[in-house]
C-alpha cells in the first residue's frame, strides 16, 4: 500500500487562503520520495512555516504517522485565516498539529532552536515588488519581492538556528529565486544541498531542495575563514552542475531526481 | 495550545530580553487523551524549563507535576504519565498568553495562539 498523502476533497478552504497548487503537490512529493530516509530519521519535532491550507502538514503527518506515532508537528502562518483552514484540514485527516500565527517562527526561535529534525517550507516566492511582501491575507502566500527572495532570506537563518544537528530542510524554490545561489549561501552556513523533485510547468520551473548539516562543508568554511577564500571552486562547479541538468530534464512533468 | 507549545514560545518583541515564560491567562481548557510515548517525554524533558511547566499545568487547573524534577524520574511511568498528561492533553482552548516583560497579550482563540507583533513592536 502506498503510503497516505491528505485528500484535496478533505482540504479545507477559505477565500484568503492559498489552495494546493503544483507547488504544494511538488514538496509532498519530494516528501514522498524521501519519505523511507525520513523514517530512518527518526525526527521527533517537525515544522512547517507557512501552512496554508494545511495540506503538506497534514501530508506529512500522515505519511510518517503509521511508522512513527509520537511526533510532535508544529505549524505556522501569517496568516490567521490559514490557521483555522489548516486546523480544518488536519481535523478531516484525523491527524493534529500544534498551529501558531507568527511571522516565520518568532515566537519560537529561542527556546526551539536546535530541536527541529524536519522542516518544510513552501515559501512566498513570487517576484513582486517589495511593499507586496508581508501584506494582510492571501497575498502573504506569494508576494516575495525582489526576485521572490525577500522572505526565503529571512526563513534561512531561522531554519539555521532551528534546525537540530540532524536537521533536515525541505524548500520550494522557483529559478527566478536563484536556487543555486540559495545553496551556496547554505553551504557558507555549513548545509549540503540536494534537488529532491523539479517539475515545470509552462509557466514555472520548481525545484524542491533538501538542505542538512554537513561536517565536511563545515570544514570547508572554515578553511574559507582561515584562507578567506569564496567558497571552493569544486563546490561552486558541483552545485552548478547540479542546477545545470535541470534545463536537460525542463519539459516533462516531473522528475525525482 | 499544548503546554509543550507553551515551553517552547517566548515573547519576541522588539526590547524584551527574554520573554518567558508567557504567563498563562484562562478561558477554557480542553482535555483531548493522546497516545502515550515515553520515548519522546524522554527525549524532550532535558529541553524543559521545569518551574514554567509546573506553573502553567496549575494555571490550566492541573496540580500534580512535583515541585522539582530530574532525569532519575524518567523511569518512573506515574511520573511520566502526568508528564504525559500535562505536556501533551491540557489545551489552552480560549485565553491569552501575556509577556512577562511588557504585560502585551497574546490572544489564544480556538486553540491557536496568535503572536504576531504590531510594527512598533517588531
Amino acid at each position: 500500500m502506498s503510503p497516505k498523502t491528505a485528500q484535496i476533497r478533505l482540504v479545507s478552504s477559505h477565500p484568503e487562503v492559498y489552495e494546493p497548487c503544483d507547488d504544494s503537490f511538488a514538496l509532498v512529493d519530494a516528501l514522498l520520495a524521501d519519505r523511507t530516509n525520513i523514517l530512518d530519521h527518526c525526527p521527533r519535532l517537525c515544522l512547517e512555516v507557512g501552512c496554508g491550507s494545511g495540506y503538506v502538514i497534514a501530508s506529512l503527518a500522515l505519511m510518517l504517522g503509521q511508522e512513527l506515532p509520537g511526533v510532535y508537528y508544529f505549524a505556522t502562518d501569517i496568516n490567521a485565516h490559514a490557521l483555522r483552514v489548516t486546523r480544518e484540514t488536519l481535523d478531516a485527516h484525523a491527524v493534529d498539529a500544534e498551529l501558531l500565527c507568527m511571522d516565520i517562527a518568532s515566537g519560537l526561535e529561542k527556546r526551539l532552536a536546535g530541536m527541529v529534525d524536519v522542516m518544510v517550507v513552501n515559501p512566498p516566492y513570487v517576484p513582486t515588488p517589495d511593499y507586496e511582501v508581508g501584506r494582510e491575507g492571501i497575498a502573504s502566500a506569494w508576494a516575495g519581492g525582489e526576485n521572490g527572495r525577500s522572505v526565503i532570506d529571512r526563513i534561512l537563518p531561522v531554519a539555521d538556528r532551528l534546525l537540530s544537528d540532524k536537521g533536515w530542510l525541505y524548500m520550494v524554490t522557483l529559478t527566478t529565486n536563484d536556487p543555486s545561489q540559495i545553496c551556496l549561501l547554505m553551504r557558507k552556513k555549513g548545509y549540503a544541498s540536494r534537488i529532491v523533485v523539479q517539475r515545470s510547468t509552462e509557466e514555472e520551473s520548481l525545484h524542491i531542495i533538501k538542505f542538512w548539516r554537513d561536517s565536511d562543508i563545515q570544514l570547508d568554511t572554515k578553511e574559507i575563514l582561515t584562507t578567506n577564500k569564496s567558497v571552493p571552486a569544486r563546490v561552486k562547479d558541483s552545485l552548478v552542475s547540479q542546477f545545470s541538468q535541470l534545463s536537460f530534464w525542463r519539459g516533462t512533468n516531473s522528475n525525482c531526481l | 495550545m499544548r503546554l509543550f507549545t507553551h515551553n517552547m514560545l517566548s515573547s519576541n518583541i522588539k526590547g524584551v530580553a527574554n520573554g518567558f515564560p508567557l504567563r498563562i491567562e484562562v478561558d477554557q481548557v480542553v482535555e483531548k487523551q493522546v497516545d502515550f510515548h515515553p520515548d519522546f517525554l524522554r527525549n524532550m524533558f532535558p529541553k524543559l524549563e521545569w518551574k514554567a511547566l509546573v506553573d502553567a499545568a496549575r494555571t490550566m487547573g492541573y496540580t500534580e507535576l512535583p515541585e522539582e524534577a530530574d532525569s532519575s524520574m524518567l523511569e518512573s511511568e506515574e511520573f511520566l504519565r502526568k508528564l504525559h498528561h500535562a505536556l501533551l492533553e491540557l489545551h489552552l482552548e480560549e485565553g491569552a498568553l501575556v509577556c512577562p516583560e511588557t504585560g502585551r497579550k497574546f490572544p489564544v482563540n480556538k486553540g491557536i495562539p496568535n503572536m504576531l507583533l504590531h510594527e512598533d513592536e517588531v
